[in-house]
């Protein structure tokens, strides 16, 4: 059939004018079944069912865990206000058995804003150092180096927190070693990378005229950084800690070894503790399926879906401010 | 028809007098307007392209005219936003409609663009790249095709030696023919060239003009230019534009040493643009 | 004055800040690999894993892991370059591209443990498979989806738009275009984002703790038939990949000598990550110096 629809074709045969002639316009030109290109509608409906299976995966996830996550309020009769506020939690209790997650709350919450406490200072300095110190060679050694703890694999973190952090802390500071400290050094670790490169391509976007102008007024280096880049590039700065804290927040097993795992709410840095994350890493394996306590860990996991929600949004907020 | 191929067989003087007189169209504009989103860039403009001969559209920048051209075969369709009313007539056909098959019109009515923009691939695969993709797979027949174009292309010389060499390794203007020879081996119909010699040295400027010039014995060329000596030396007819309108369409000729409308001969005269 | 001390202090805080990070690094990796390259050995690489006896190397671990990062490939990099090209050629600008955009921020932005868990109620218990290496493949597939999109996306856009207008107006078809045109162009980038996204997943351990299990059966290596039960090749098998091998042995192992295999393993592991990023490096190099040597 095609022979009869590209002029090229029968040039070759020797016989193009003729064919040309033969070949009315309204054949080769409009669309029709004889000169449609299938490949090309293969090819569409492939990439689109490529999207297709990306936004049903996202409606899935989200779908699968919001009912499971539910189950232990619905079915259970567990009560919401409990799960969230009460600091007791013993599911095994067979008389009396109580579902309160806020100790893992908190846990997650704590751990998560004191990783960032110490992260973010560190990563935004990191990239200061990087645009505005030294750009030439600063940048050639910590760039490679971020890249090199973003691709540690978290549960070698929590190793080296094992055997290394929490040993030291035991002996150094104070407590089992097993802590909210030590979660929260290894956590900061971890998300040092995030936001140190999310912070340079911040502090990198700058326009070149806001460091010219604050350096002709005269300003000092440490001036034009304080007064003028760091608010320039807030919202940017922000959206890095923001994903910083989100990474920090979901992060499981490195958080798990070093943390303690213990149910009570913790009085200080030095007590062990327990996350969202952590209890459901633990118990998710040696309970039973479709049991209360089952139900409730799926709850938590709720939560840190949830939460993984929330962080997007906070990011999107600052990124709209970002453009204002 | 029939008379003007009697009349081929004449004198040669004849001839020139008998094709002006029968001049065919191969695309006929009529009241044609395309517009970005809300903006209206080119303002209803009608006229006749001429087979076999070289229309050069020439106007400052942001007039339309490389618009226009790309309009002729649905280059604009890439541009979000971008459409097009009116009427473009190729073989009584509305190469505007919606039912058209662009890819088959984009075979017949082919584009050179202002930047040599081969493909990262050999000079041979350059060439040979469209037509395995319309069908022609033997190789006796592509070599000869390769051959051919490069030949029509004047590059034939310059790179049989190096035929499977990386198109990057050519100067620029080596590229340029090189983009033409691969839009001469569609056998196109209509040619149209958005500024194809605005990047390149005035030496390979030359050498595409003079080819330029030769292809019009077997294409009808469309050609966009910056370079008012260029349009003057190489061209047929000349339109001017300028903000979207067609200001004037004439013989180069006439508009080069005696236009009607005042517009153009400012514009000529290099008093604005 | 005062404010030439400041400025010379807050210069040498940003130093200090560098140099802490710097070493954070050095001391990381020091440690990793002088504790480990001790118990790395041959034996330790070939023998399988022990529950109880000291003694007990990583073979399967290390079998798994490669062989879940090359099946969660084969679904993730077709799927993945698919919506990239969506993305990047087909995608109008509208709501359906931006609830698009949104889903894979979504994808990116859940913890590995929640992928997990999604893993376990539809890989797991849904499809009634049980721990296996598909399940695993598949929500690393999830969690490493958003990556490749991105990457192709970003590869193809970043493909000169003179080459597709070249390749449209010669009448070639969009999708042979993207097929012959834009995909070769952006292969490069496009592979060293995958290979550093192979990375990730090989040292991904908390989505496959419920999805592909903490055991492994005991494997047979002369067995090449995919469909036996203790052939290498089974994906309906449960794997402990190396990952969750030390993440088990530390947390609830019962060998006597976890250090000594934890420290061989997390060394094997960052090898195999920075072989990973040097692959990437050095491919992206190889991308540059041909890109300036043709111009």
């Amino acid at each position: 059939m095609q022979i009869c629809i590209y002029p090229i074709m029968t040039y070759f045969r020797g016989v193009w004018c003729i064919m040309e002639k033969i070949i009315p316009a309204k054949e080769r030109l409009i669309k029709s079944s004889k000169n449609r290109m299938d490949g090309e509608l293969r090819g569409k409906i492939l990439v689109i069912l490529c999207a297709v299976i990306m936004i049903s995966a996202t409606i899935s996830i989200t779908i699968f865990l919001g009912t499971k996550g539910l189950q232990s309020f619905i079915k259970n009769g567990v009560s919401l206000i409990e799960f969230l506020t009460s600091t007791h939690w013993n599911p095994t209790n067979q008389a009396n058995p109580e579902y309160g997650a806020l100790p893992f709350i908190f846990g997650s919450f704590a751990v998560t804003f004191l990783a960032a406490l110490i992260a973010a200072p560190l990563g935004i300095g990191a990239a200061i150092f990087m645009t505005e110190i030294a750009p030439s060679w600063g940048r050639k050694i910590l760039q490679p180096v971020v890249e090199l703890l973003v691709g540690i694999p978290s549960v070698v973190y929590g190793f080296i927190g094992l055997t290394v952090l929490v040993p030291f802390v035991r002996a150094h500071v104070g407590g089992l070693g097993f802590s909210l400290l030590s979660g929260m050094i290894v956590l900061s670790v971890m998300i040092l990378p995030t936001i140190t490169s999310i912070a340079t391509d911040a502090m990198g976007s700058l326009p070149k005229y806001l460091r010219e102008g604050s350096y002709a007024l005269g300003a000092t280096r440490w001036q034009t950084i304080r007064k003028v880049l760091i608010p320039a590039a807030l919202p940017g700065l922000l959206t890095a800690v923001v994903l910083g804290m989100a990474r920090a927040f979901g992060e499981a097993l490195a958080v798990q070894m070093v943390i303690g795992n213990v149910r009570n709410l913790p009085s200080s840095i030095l007590d062990a503790s327990a996350t969202l994350t952590t209890i459901i890493t633990l118990n998710m394996g040696h309970t039973t399926y479709g049991s209360v306590e089952n139900n409730t860990l799926w709850s938590m996991g709720l939560i840190l879906l949830v939460m993984s929600f929330a962080f997007i949004l906070l990011i999107r907020y600052l990124s709209s401010r970002r453009k204002l | 028809m029939v008379t003007t191929y009697l009349e081929k067989e004449s004198t040669e003087q004849t001839i020139q007098t008998t094709v002006q007189l029968h001049m065919e169209h191969i695309l006929k504009v009529h009241n044609l307007e395309i517009f970005y989103g809300e903006k209206r860039a080119v303002n209803g403009i009608s006229m006749d392209i001429e087979k076999n001969s070289i229309t050069a559209l020439i106007g400052p920048s942001g007039c339309g005219k490389s618009t226009f051209l790309r309009s002729v075969n649905r280059m604009n369709d890439l541009i979000p936003g971008a459409r097009a009313q009116g009427e473009i007539i190729y073989e009584d056909l509305n190469i505007l409609s919606k039912q058209i098959n662009v890819v088959a019109l984009r075979k017949e009515i082919g584009m050179v663009f202002q930047k040599p923009n081969p493909f990262p691939k050999s000079i041979y695969e350059n060439i040979t790249h469209a037509l395995k993709f319309s069908g022609l797979k033997k190789k006796s027949q592509l070599d000869e095709l390769v051959e051919e174009s490069l030949q029509k292309a004047a590059l034939w010389d310059e790179v049989k030696d190096r035929l499977h060499k990386s198109a990057l390794s050519l100067s620029g203007g080596q590229q340029q023919r090189l983009c033409i020879a691969r839009t001469i081996a569609m056998k196109p119909t209509v040619m149209l060239l958005d500024e194809p010699s605005s990047a390149l040295d005035p030496i390979s400027n030359a050498k595409v003009e003079d080819l330029i010039v030769e292809l019009k014995k077997d294409y009808s060329i469309i050609i966009v230019t910056h370079n008012m000596q260029q349009a003057s030396r190489i061209s047929d007819k000349t339109a001017f534009f300028l903000s979207g309108d067609l200001i004037e369409y004439d013989a180069t000729e006439k508009i080069f040493t005696n236009p009607s409308v005042k517009k153009t001969e400012e514009y000529i005269s290099g008093r604005f643009g | 004055m005062k404010s030439k001390t400041a400025d010379r202090i807050a210069t040498g805080v940003f130093v200090a800040i560098a140099i802490i990070i710097v070493s954070i690094l050095v001391g990381l990796f020091s440690y990793i690999l002088i504790n480990g390259f001790k118990h790395i050995s041959w034996e330790f690489l070939t023998t399988p894993s022990s529950n109880i006896r000291a003694g007990g190397g990583i073979r399967d671990q290390l079998f798994n892991s490669f062989y879940i990062l090359l099946i969660t490939m084969i679904i993730a990099v077709p799927l993945g370059v698919g919506g990239g090209i969506y993305m990047a050629e087909y995608a109008k600008p509208g709501k359906i591209t931006d609830t698009i955009r949104s889903c894979i921020e979504v994808l990116a932005s859940l913890p590995s443990i929640v992928i997990g868990m999604f893993g376990l109620l539809v890989f797991v218990n849904v499809t009634g498979w049980g721990y296996t290496i598909l399940g695993g493949a598949l929500a690393l597939t999830v969690f490493n989806l958003p990556v490749i999109v991105r990457v192709s996306e970003d590869s193809i856009r970043t493909v000169p738009r003179d080459l597709k207008e070249a390749s449209l107006a010669l009448g070639i078809t969009h999708w042979h275009t993207i097929k012959t045109v834009l995909l070769p162009s952006a292969f490069p980038s496009i592979l060293t984002g995958i290979i550093l996204a192979a990375g990730r997943v090989f040292g991904e351990a908390a989505a496959l703790l419920f999805t592909a299990g903490l055991s492994t059966p005991r494997l047979d290596y002369a067995n090449w038939n995919p469909f036996s039960e203790q052939s290498p090749l089974n994906i309906f098998r449960p794997a402990e990949t190396l990952a969750v091998h030390i993440w088990s042995v530390n947390t609830q192992g019962l060998i006597p000598d976890v250090e000594a295999v934890s420290n061989g393993s997390a060394a094997v592991l960052v090898i195999s990550v920075l072989l990973f990023n040097l692959l990437a490096r050095w491919i992206g190099s190889i991308i540059t110096k041909k890109m300036t040597a043709t111009k």
